[in-house]
């Protein structure tokens, strides 16, 4: 015989997993007392919304689902952030919840929420499993949808008695059949000739690469297809990594707080070729303007993405892994005008300025750009949100590593869990997060996560003292009459909470001071915190 | 302009939710959905009359499709259909009026449901658009109460929403 809860964790290690991020509650402890027989490691974590996080860091770093469990009620309410993170930005997550007993459904019993209802909007799919028989097929179809087509998270509850009711055996499934799910990975071939036509009839054509890419995991393919036919690429926030920073082809991200230069090579193309991104309305502003210069192609997996933010010459939908197989041998031996060349050399010279400094403070896009000259080739850096994302986005020199960071729903104190999984994912690359101190506030009580598991992350806070992007923002639009978004000058003192954590520490006020006690963290294989002084002042771009 | 959808569903708890919520969220507006089991007791068959242009009927099918118990989305064609609702439509009427009312019943191929002391229960059951040609007739006599079920619909000829 065996129990709902010894099956869910035999299903887990079905599907591979070895670690999972979580926190206990009295209606999931039947999962965790199963856990003890297993060997998947749990992380545990200090609020359920960094579970789901963390779970998303390991996911983005490694390319297979990240498992996060809580309990019922307001161990699975906090997870709603979390869970609607990882939906807009398309992560493969599975969330496991505890559940009231199911009898007691809907009576409003302790620690009881409806999270499937609550979660509705935010999950690809979700399961409130009736009958522990059900478990075997529920965890099943829930890897295979949450991994395929356009991933995104899977919420399964599980009712206290589902978890301990028991079963004669556990036969796992070997294939999901689900009705009513048929990704189309394949692209259309007619489209695709249509497409490799519009390319080689272009003479301005440029790539837009988002985090399908990546997703896909074919930046190489990409970038193979942009050198042989010299077709610049500029990326969304999501996509930064498709293509190394110092690129000759590369232009950098586009949109309201992207480059430069990329929005003018948006602007003076002919034609668009959009991979894998949504295009929301922070990537183009005003896509109606965009669709009637340029012709446009646009290529995704989820067929509701084509046709919903732009106008669309050539719809593709499909894998880009099969797209970018298929479409450079329709295009062929076409080469972009010398014209359109020498231009984007132009641009590319353009790319990285050197900013304004701040006598007595660091200047973090400076810093950034000698940062990440520092660090491997193949380093995570996790940027949280606010105007830390922006100069990590506009001014990390990504080589073959990663950025992370949440480019659609924008969370803030993403990036010390994201980095938490991104470093149980990949434990021998350098995981360096870049937060503000508001976000860094949001996230730090995850500092006892690293400590109890004696991980090795560099946070570097920028501390300006301010919730700098709305600063900004309030600044631009609300003639600078500014609205709560002043931190506390003299609290918290950041180092000594490192200390609290048994985390060293350090402050610099000089990019110099933040070069040097950079170069040395990186040297140490535990974890280091650096605050950055930085003028309030300082741009977002 | 309407939209006349058809919608193949596993026939599963929470479905129509996932449905309704879908329309709430994405700002789709519904004028009527109907839903029953089909001949396959594993499916549910949803009708959905929507209001929007084009482009919020690409959304509405595009984003329905996305839903896992979705099967299948179906957008009629207009005049390839046949479509129909039921209404109960509870009028008063004295012992006076009645013949009259019997009359008006008869020649729009209403039903007589229920006679009450003081009101006549009239069942119809056409399209949406004859359904509000009775009505308007029924008006002068005084409106109680009306209850529709929403429109349901099927293509003309062989055709089936799985082909």
């Amino acid at each position: 015989m065996i129990n709902g809860a010894e099956i869910m964790v035999k299903c887990l290690e079905n599907e591979g997993v070895s670690v999972i991020f979580g926190y206990p509650g009295a209606a999931i402890c039947p999962f965790y007392d199963a856990l003890l027989d297993s060997d998947i490691r749990h992380v545990l974590v200090r609020q359920e919304q960094n579970a789901v996080h963390a779970a998303s860091g390991y996911a983005r770093s490694i390319g297979k689902p990240g498992v996060c469990v809580a309990t019922s009620g307001p161990g699975a309410t906090n997870m709603i952030t979390g869970i609607a993170t990882a939906y807009t930005d398309s992560i493969p997550i599975i969330a496991i919840t505890g559940q009231v007993r199911s009898d007691l459904l809907g009576r409003d019993v302790f620690q009881e929420a409806d999270i499937t209802g609550a979660c509705e909007p935010f999950v690809k799919h979700s399961y409130l499993v009736k009958d522990t028989a059900d478990l075997p097929r529920v965890f099943k179809e829930a890897f295979h949808i949450a991994t395929t087509g356009r991933p995104g998270p899977v919420l399964i509850d599980v009712p206290i008695d589902i978890q301990q009711n028991k079963l004669e055996e556990f036969v796992y499934p070997e294939k999901a059949n689900i009705p009513g799910y048929k990704p189309n990975v394949k692209g259309h071939a007619v489209q695709i000739k249509r497409a490799a036509q519009l390319i080689r009839e272009s003479s301005r054509p440029i790539i837009v690469a988002g985090g399908g890419v990546l997703t896909s995991g074919v930046k190489l393919k990409l970038v193979d297809f942009a050198v042989t036919t010299g077709i610049p690429v500029v990326s969304t926030m999501m996509g930064i990594g498709v293509m190394p920073s110092e690129h000759r082809l590369y232009l950098g991200m586009l949109g309201s707080h992207g480059k430069g230069v990329a929005n003018r090579a948006i602007h003076e193309s002919d034609l668009l070729i959009v991979c894998g991104a949504r295009l929301g309305d922070r990537a183009v502003a005003a896509p109606d303007q965009v669709s009637e210069r340029s012709k446009i192609i646009h290529i995704d997996i989820d067929p509701a993405e084509i046709g919903k933010n732009i106008k669309t010459t050539v719809p593709i939908v499909g894998d880009m892994r099969d797209i970018m197989e298929r479409l450079p041998k329709e295009v062929g031996d076409y080469h972009v005008p010398k014209m359109w060349d020498e231009t984007v050399e132009r641009w590319k010279t353009e790319l990285f300025k050197i900013p304004q400094t701040f006598e007595g403070y660091v200047e973090p896009r400076g810093f950034v750009a000698a940062l990440s000259k520092m660090l491997p080739s193949k380093a995570i850096l996790v940027a949280d949100v606010g105007q830390n994302q922006i100069w990590c986005a506009n001014n990390f020199r990504i080589k073959e590593g990663r950025f992370l960071t949440t480019g659609g729903m924008g969370t803030m104190g993403y990036s010390i869990p994201a980095a938490i999984g991104a470093k149980f994912a990949r434990p021998t690359r350098e995981v360096v997060v870049v937060c503000g101190d508001g976000s860094f506030q949001m996230g730090m009580n995850e500092l006892g996560t690293i400590a109890q598991n004696h991980m090795n992350i560099k946070i570097v806070i920028m501390r300006n003292v301010r919730l700098g992007m709305v600063r900004e923002l309030q600044k631009n639009l609300y003639k600078g009459r500014y609205s709560a978004t002043m931190l506390d000058d003299e609290a918290p003192d950041f180092q000594k909470i490192a200390e609290a954590y048994h985390i060293p520490s350090a402050f610099a006020s000089t990019n110099e001071e933040a070069e040097k006690i950079a170069a040395e963290m990186l040297k140490s294989d535990s974890s280091f915190m650096l605050v950055c002084n930085v003028s309030p002042d300082t741009p977002s771009i | 302009m309407k939209h006349t959808l058809t919608v193949l569903v596993e026939n599963q708890a929470g479905v129509l939710s996932k449905i309704s919520g879908l329309f709430s969220r994405r700002g789709f507006n519904i004028d009527s959905l109907a839903v029953g089991v089909t001949n396959d007791p594993k499916l549910s068959r949803m009708t959905i009359v929507a209001d929007g242009d084009d482009y919020v009927l690409e959304q509405l099918e595009k984003q329905l499709n996305k839903l896992i118990p979705v099967i299948k989305v179906k957008a009629f064609e207009e005049g390839n259909y046949i479509s129909r609702e039921l209404a109960l439509i509870k009028v008063n009427c004295t012992t006076q009026k009645r013949p009259e009312l019997m009359k008006l019943a008869e020649m729009m191929s209403a039903k007589v449901a229920d006679v009450g002391q003081s009101t006549v229960t009239i069942e119809f059951c056409d399209t949406a658009e004859k359904g509000e040609v009775l009505i308007n007739l029924l008006k002068p006599y005084g409106i109680r109460e009306i209850v529709k079920t929403g429109t349901i619909a099927i293509e003309k000829g062989a055709a089936s929403v799985t082909s």
